[in-house]
């Protein structure tokens, strides 16, 4: 067992919220270092719309989300710009909703300070055609989407950029102790089983809805109300701006347009903390999210499902209500030794992928508090590396005189760092994935610069695997790559097993039409042609 | 247009049954979407023991070289596996330790081999590998294009050079007693495997590839080209789109691309594949099949299709169209008089015909019996 004691603070959790608070702590100069038990984005952070909200769902039932949306709505098109699409959205009345609710839903946005507009229902049907045609109402508002685990990993990179260092597939097994302050964590490699001590005067649990379980090990108690939701990913981009329903929030009623496909969400349903490392889709959701999802966008009915999944919503009840009844989607920012008389320790949670910036910010600033730290947050003004230029064909142009479409792919998801991949040779040019346009360069680029160790990874730092054949041929490229890197093919033909195995997780849900004919298909090459 | 038999499918199955009723001097018409599970072939003809002297026949008079031998072959990602009947530039070994030193070659920038996979394969059965990585001009052409180094692409260019390959080869060998090479040679002129072999002086050994499968296509190329030169129609691109039937018979059906020219024919069969050839379609209510709607044996409820574990026999992969003893299929309980399923379309229906191509091959023997005994013209 070694022990690290190089730490200014300690964050547990690789999600949004990790990630962005371990940015904003290294950016004021704090010596850092991140833990996540399994890889970035892996919790709720990944299994969302990837919706930039303006606010308006939040606008009439809870006001002051709604203001913290639109302001890192305004703030992330400008610091995370390779990672937000600016769509726009549509609040849409349908003739079984309530019209008289369109005003009371514009008001609270422009209480808010969200830029809501009621526009003719024609119109809306020119600037959405995929939107339902039997609409009575229109309201436009500031949507976009945001790519997740794009922001996730530009968060981690500037971070290591910032000198900070990051452990994946790491588990906190237990906290080091002294009396009433926690003075780091015990960890445990999962991959390698190797243990590691690590010391920091300041550990912050991110761990979302796991955050709980990080709490008992501290031995400091938080109410966590894990909630699933479901939701479909389509195989084409249906829609180009995000679709509501205007009316009290429900089931089903968004969908995310987010690069080669778009996203229907989500249900809601409360689940036991013992369940949330394995949530699955059933097939009453997939139902419920097809019927509902068509109800915006006829064309879904008909349109090919490319998989399924579900999140578990990091909810928290109010310290004086274990109840649950009065569960807060707000920022929850807990400081231990004020709380429980813990020293060192200090919970960030609650909150959504939108406010991550916010929870970091707020997480950081009772982190400097702790070690005197008087330096400002500057991340709501400094550009995520690859997101120092607004629009990625202008990237691409300024790197490639002539961009390919693969080119073009590359700037979208790399921003101004696709730079790295410029000079790639011929070999490098080649594509592993044709689905969504990823490169050898790319591939390897990933693989030196951002913390990848599986084929999964992978796939989250590229959207390898990511398309309509879900991985049936790029996966054993990438494999051929991977094992290039680490050395050891036993290790990375495990790896694809894994990789299919998660794949198939997402696919049997929906397994009908086009998904079982390219499910089988799979089957065939993978247990009859590769023999793996 | 009228024929003796109308098969619907161009695959192993398909073609089989048009081969051995073509020779037979029955008139055939294939109706073949383009694709169909030879595409992505291995080179093993799955669950065949033996060798069926008929099968031996018809492959070789279309020029497609079997042997056989019990044994295991080498897979693409470096594991063994049984296999017994094979085409002839697939290797079958006695045991995994055939060689005591190979050299694996590729080309450089081709993704669709897997050397290091089968080096590590290899070194297990304590066989010393070493990888080498041709750099060959010829292929600057194809990297141009980020998507074009693929089997089959690579293969075109492969008919042209194999013998400046060859002589690097040749360069490069030191002690080692086996070449172990990607399959991509032979696709159009079929003498290549033949010949690489006899100017190595070490076994040369093709190892697969991710599909399109080299050695499928060329078999299929092969298969099809006998069957048109015994007179049968192959039309290639097109699709079954409806059919007439009338108590009972099958009368004709109509195509794609013919609109309204129907095909008329005393026989029928049925030989489409399975879900990745649409033979058996899905939507989340049931599955079934398209051309007839014969009756399907399947699970009810969708979650029954399903193992949420990838790697275990997947139950979908069970179903298929029903059939009575003599392979007529089943509409609603009832067997068409003129209407025969074979190959995949069968799912695991009928495990006495096996499965994979021996389950082609045997069903397609078996309805093509029926038809000639049924009629004898």
């Amino acid at each position: 067992m070694t022990t690290n004691d190089n730490f200014d603070v300690i964050i547990i959790g690789g999600g949004i919220t990790g990630a962005g608070t371990q940015r904003d702590c290294a950016m004021r100069g704090l010596r850092t270092l991140l833990i996540e038990r399994s890889d970035i984005a892996t919790g709720a952070s990944g299994r969302n719309h990837g919706l930039l909200h303006s606010g308006a769902r939040y606008a009439v039932n809870d006001p002051e989300s709604a203001e913290e949306c639109i302001r890192e709505n305004r703030i992330l098109r400008q610091i995370a710009a390779h990672c937000v699409e600016e769509t726009e959205g549509l609040f849409i009345t349908l003739p079984e909703d309530d019209l008289g609710y369109q005003k009371t839903f514009v008001e609270a946005c422009q209480r808010a300070g969200i830029d809501a507009e009621i526009i003719d229902p024609e119109l809306a049907r020119r600037m959405e055609p995929s939107v339902n045609p039997e609409l009575i109402g229109a309201v436009k508002v500031p949507d976009g989407s945001v790519d997740p685990f794009r922001l996730c990993a530009a968060n981690m990179l500037d971070a290591k950029l910032h000198g900070g260092q990051v452990r994946l597939h790491t588990e906190v097994t237990g906290f080091i102790r002294e009396g009433d302050t926690i003075l780091g964590v015990h960890t445990r490699n999962l991959q390698t089983g190797q243990e590691e001590d690590f010391r920091a005067p300041v550990t912050v649990n991110a761990a979302g809805i796991w955050g709980q379980h990080i709490a008992e090990l501290a031995g400091v108690g938080i109410g966590m109300f894990p909630s699933k939701g479901a939701l479909l990913v389509f195989a084409h981009r249906v829609n180009q701006m995000v679709i509501n329903r205007c009316r009290k929030p429900a089931n089903a009623d968004i969908l995310v347009p987010g690069d080669t496909v778009c996203i229907i969400g989500t249900t809601s349903t409360r689940i036991p903390f013992e369940a949330c490392d394995e949530v699955a889709v059933t097939p009453d959701e997939v139902n419920l999210l097809i019927s509902e999802g068509s109800k915006l966008s006829p064309s879904l009915s008909s349109t090919r499902i490319l998989r399924a999944y579900a999140g578990v919503r990091p909810l928290v009840s109010a310290d004086n209500d274990p109840s649950g009844r009065n569960i807060s989607r707000g920022i929850v920012c807990l400081d231990h030794e004020t709380r429980d008389g813990l020293k060192g320790f200090i919970t960030i949670t609650g909150g959504k992928l939108m406010t991550y910036r916010l929870m970091a910010e707020t997480a950081t600033d009772a982190v400097c508090r702790k070690l005197a730290v008087t330096r400002s947050c500057e991340t709501a003004t400094t550009p995520l590396p690859g997101s120092e230029e607004r629009s990625y064909e202008a990237v691409a142009r300024k790197i490639w005189e002539a961009p390919s479409m693969a080119q073009k792919a590359a700037a979208a998801r790399l921003g101004t760092h696709a730079e790295r991949i410029r000079d790639a040779g011929r070999e490098d040019a080649a594509l592993v994935c044709e689905c969504e346009e990823v490169s050898v360069g790319e591939v390897k680029n990933a693989i030196e610069r951002m913390e990848v160790s599986t084929l999964t990874d992978l796939r989250r730092r590229t959207r390898i695997g990511m398309g309509t054949c879900q991985g049936e041929f790029c996966a054993c490229r990438a494999a051929g790559l991977l094992a290039a890197s680490h050395g050891c093919i036993e290790r990375e033909r495990a790896d694809l097993r894994d990789f299919l195995q998660e794949r198939w997780k997402g696919n049997f849900p929906i397994g009908w039409g086009d998904t079982l004919r390219e499910a089988e298909y799979t089957q065939w090459i993978y247990k009859h042609v590769l023999g793996l | 247009m009228r024929f003796d038999t109308v098969i619907i499918g161009g695959g192993l199955a398909g073609l089989t049954a048009g081969l051995s009723l073509q020779k037979a001097g029955r008139s055939c018409a294939i109706v073949s979407t383009g694709q169909n599970a030879l595409h992505f072939f291995s080179g093993t003809f799955e669950s065949i023991e033996e060798v069926p002297e008929r099968m031996a026949g018809l492959f070789s008079e279309a020029g497609v070289r079997l042997h056989y031998q019990n044994g295991v072959r080498l897979m693409p990602l470096g594991s063994f596996r049984p296999a017994a009947l094979a085409l002839d530039d697939v290797d079958i070994f006695p045991q995994p330790a055939f060689s005591r030193k190979a050299l694996i070659v590729s080309i450089a920038g081709y993704q669709d081999f897997f050397p290091a996979f089968l080096a590590e394969g290899l070194e297990k059965q304590g066989t010393q590998c070493r990888i080498h990585l041709l750099q060959l001009p010829e292929m600057a052409q194809l990297m141009q294009s980020p998507s074009e180094m693929r089997s089959v692409q690579i293969a075109r260019t492969m008919d042209r050079v194999w013998e400046k390959i060859v002589r690097e080869i040749r360069l490069l060998l030191k002690d080692e007693d086996t070449v172990i090479l990607p399959q991509v040679f032979g696709l159009q002129d079929t003498t290549v495997p033949g010949r690489i072999r006899e100017s190595i002086p070490a076994r040369v050994v093709f190892s697969g590839t991710l599909p399109p499968s080299v050695p499928g296509i060329r078999t299929q190329q092969q298969l099809k080209r006998r069957y048109e030169v015994l007179g049968g129609n192959y039309l290639s691109g097109d699709e079954v789109i409806q059919a007439h039937v009338h108590e009972g018979i099958v009368h004709s059906v109509v195509t794609r691309n013919l609109d309204s020219h129907y095909l008329e024919a005393d026989h029928f069969i049925l030989a489409s594949g399975a879900y990745f050839s649409k033979g058996l379609r899905s939507n989340p209510t049931r599955i079934f099949e398209p051309v007839f709607d014969l009756d399907v044996e399947a699970a009810e409820d969708r979650n029954a299709w399903y193992d949420a574990d990838f790697a275990a026999g997947q139950p979908y992969m069970q179903f298929g169209v029903r059939t009575d003893s003599a392979l007529r299929a089943l509409r609603q309980g009832e067997a068409f008089k003129n209407l025969y399923a074979i190959g995949s379309v069968l799912g695991a229906t009928r495990p006495e015909f096996g499965s994979g191509a021996g389950l082609a091959i045997r069903s397609a023997f078996a309805a093509t019996d029926q038809i000639l005994q049924s009629s004898q013209k």
